[in-house]
């Protein structure tokens, strides 16, 4: 391990590169297995006994709601290391993590509640899962508008920084809170855990759509990175030596 | 190092008292909030106290809201909050000097005064207390929560709507535990459970919020 530099890659300059080499990489794994999940949930995969075709949302659904939990925690992990040992870089991942975060919430949000027409009757319900879910979207706006509304970047990425690390502690206890709501209030009485069993080709199939989305997550989050890099860095001297930004 | 606390303490109290219409300000705004409830929604009595401990809670929740720009603005402009920052006392101290300042003075005369609307909504006796004591026990946490907020947002643009944005997401479980007793108390259950939990969000924000708190001035002012 003593040979390996780890801390090469954190330099702007060779990360560009790097990241660089992966996007396209990443970009068609998650392009095929994104086709292949897709063709095995909708072709593939048995009609659901109780919840005929509706179920079929689940193969976006499932691998969204773990993608905007999953994005939140590595976009705190990111902030507190470049709050801890002032990276640029680290910083920056945090940054470009939020969209892609906000935009998984919102999907599994959306498709939540096209899932919950047809089987609850309901567009919402006040459900645990669904509220933590829209708390934790307000989170990721909180995070995105704080670093929006201060100029200075190192500031901003520090300031935000501070909110996600707070937001990270507050997620297991905003969802406690919320579940011990829910059951005082018994108001939905539907329990989302109780779903049948899953056949395997739905299991396959959704866990193909997950690793889709995380393929498709480190792809875009890396571009993003790229650009944060080239917007933040253009007075350097090896962004203007590059090729790109030369023609 | 107490000398420090009970200081900047003293001297945020005093600022506050020479001001008084700032503080009455938020008091009125909490009175008119919790008064458009019933002119919007029904005045029958059974329906007002079915939602009194909800809308009561918001209301206290905006009006600490509306209040918290304050701990540190002024200081922010006139320049007193730089000279506080390079006094060789820790910052966390001095911090949760001006959050307690910010409490006594903007919050507990809500909280003082919340028993009174609790009567307008038809809450019996058992429930203004347990309103009361809610509202005083989860009170200090969003006056600390809420001091993140208001120190991240202090160079920012458009700050006031920002601070909603940030603050009032984390808010959320003290408005749970804190309604949620005085619903209990209703409904004839112990509200022992919810009490403890208002206490449990309190110690942890009093213990992590003033650090977070300093760590954010840090930044803000650098």
């Amino acid at each position: 391990m003593t040979g390996i530099n780890w801390f090469k890659y954190a330099a702007p300059q060779t990360f560009f590169h790097l990241s660089g080499k992966w996007i396209p990489v990443l970009g068609w794994i998650a392009f095929f297995l994104a086709i292949a999940g897709l063709y095995i949930g909708f072709f593939i995969a048995p009609t659901d006994f109780q919840q005929g075709e509706a179920y079929r949302i689940i193969f976006i659904h499932v691998p969204a709601a773990w993608m905007s939990m999953v994005i939140y925690l590595a976009m705190a992990f990111w902030a507190a290391i470049g709050l801890v040992f002032n990276t640029r870089l680290s910083a920056m991942m945090a940054l470009a993590l939020a969209p892609t975060g906000a935009l998984f919430t919102a999907l599994a949000l959306i498709t939540g509640s096209f899932w919950g027409k047809p089987t609850w009757g309901t567009w919402w319900v006040w459900d645990a899962r669904l509220t933590s879910e829209l708390i934790l979207l307000f989170l990721y706006v909180g995070f995105i508008a704080l670093h929006a509304s201060i100029d200075n970047p190192q500031r901003a990425d520090r300031a935000a920084a501070i909110i996600a690390i707070v937001g990270a502690l507050n997620v297991p206890i905003i969802y406690f809170s919320v579940q011990w709501w829910n059951t005082l209030h018994q108001g939905a009485s539907i329990n989302v855990a109780s779903a049948p069993k899953m056949a395997v080709t739905m299991l396959i199939g959704m866990l193909v759509m997950t690793l889709a989305s995380w393929a498709y997550s480190v792809a875009v989050a890396l571009f993003r990175v790229r650009c944060i890099i080239l917007e933040r860095e253009r007075h350097a001297a090896w962004v203007n030596d590059l090729k790109e930004v030369k023609s | 190092m107490m000398a420090i606390f009970f200081a900047v303490l003293q001297r945020d109290l005093r600022l506050a008292w020479r001001k008084p219409a700032e503080a009455a300000t938020g008091v009125m705004f909490f009175i008119i909030v919790a008064s458009l409830f019933p002119l919007a929604v029904n005045p029958d009595p059974v329906v007002l106290r079915g939602f009194a401990p909800g809308v009561l809670w918001v209301s206290v929740l905006l009006a600490c809201l509306l209040s918290l720009p304050r701990v540190f603005a002024l200081d922010y402009v006139d320049g007193a909050l730089e000279q506080i920052m390079i006094a060789p006392q820790p910052l966390s101290l001095i911090v949760l000097a001006k959050v307690a300042a910010h409490w006594l003075t903007a919050t507990l005369p809500i909280v003082l005064l919340s028993p009174l609307l609790g009567m307008l909504y038809g809450l019996d006796s058992h429930g203004l207390i347990v309103l009361a004591g809610s509202l005083l026990l989860g009170t200090p946490t969003l006056s600390l929560l809420g001091g993140i907020g208001a120190a991240l947002t202090l160079g920012a643009r458009g700050g006031g709507v920002l601070l909603s944005v940030l603050v009032l997401p984390l808010y959320i479980p003290v408005l749970i535990f804190g309604a949620g007793a005085v619903v209990a108390s209703q409904a004839g259950l112990g509200v022992q459970a919810h009490f403890s939990l208002l206490g449990a969000c309190f110690l942890l924000s009093f213990v992590l919020a003033p650090w977070a708190i300093a760590a954010a001035l840090k930044i803000v002012m650098e």
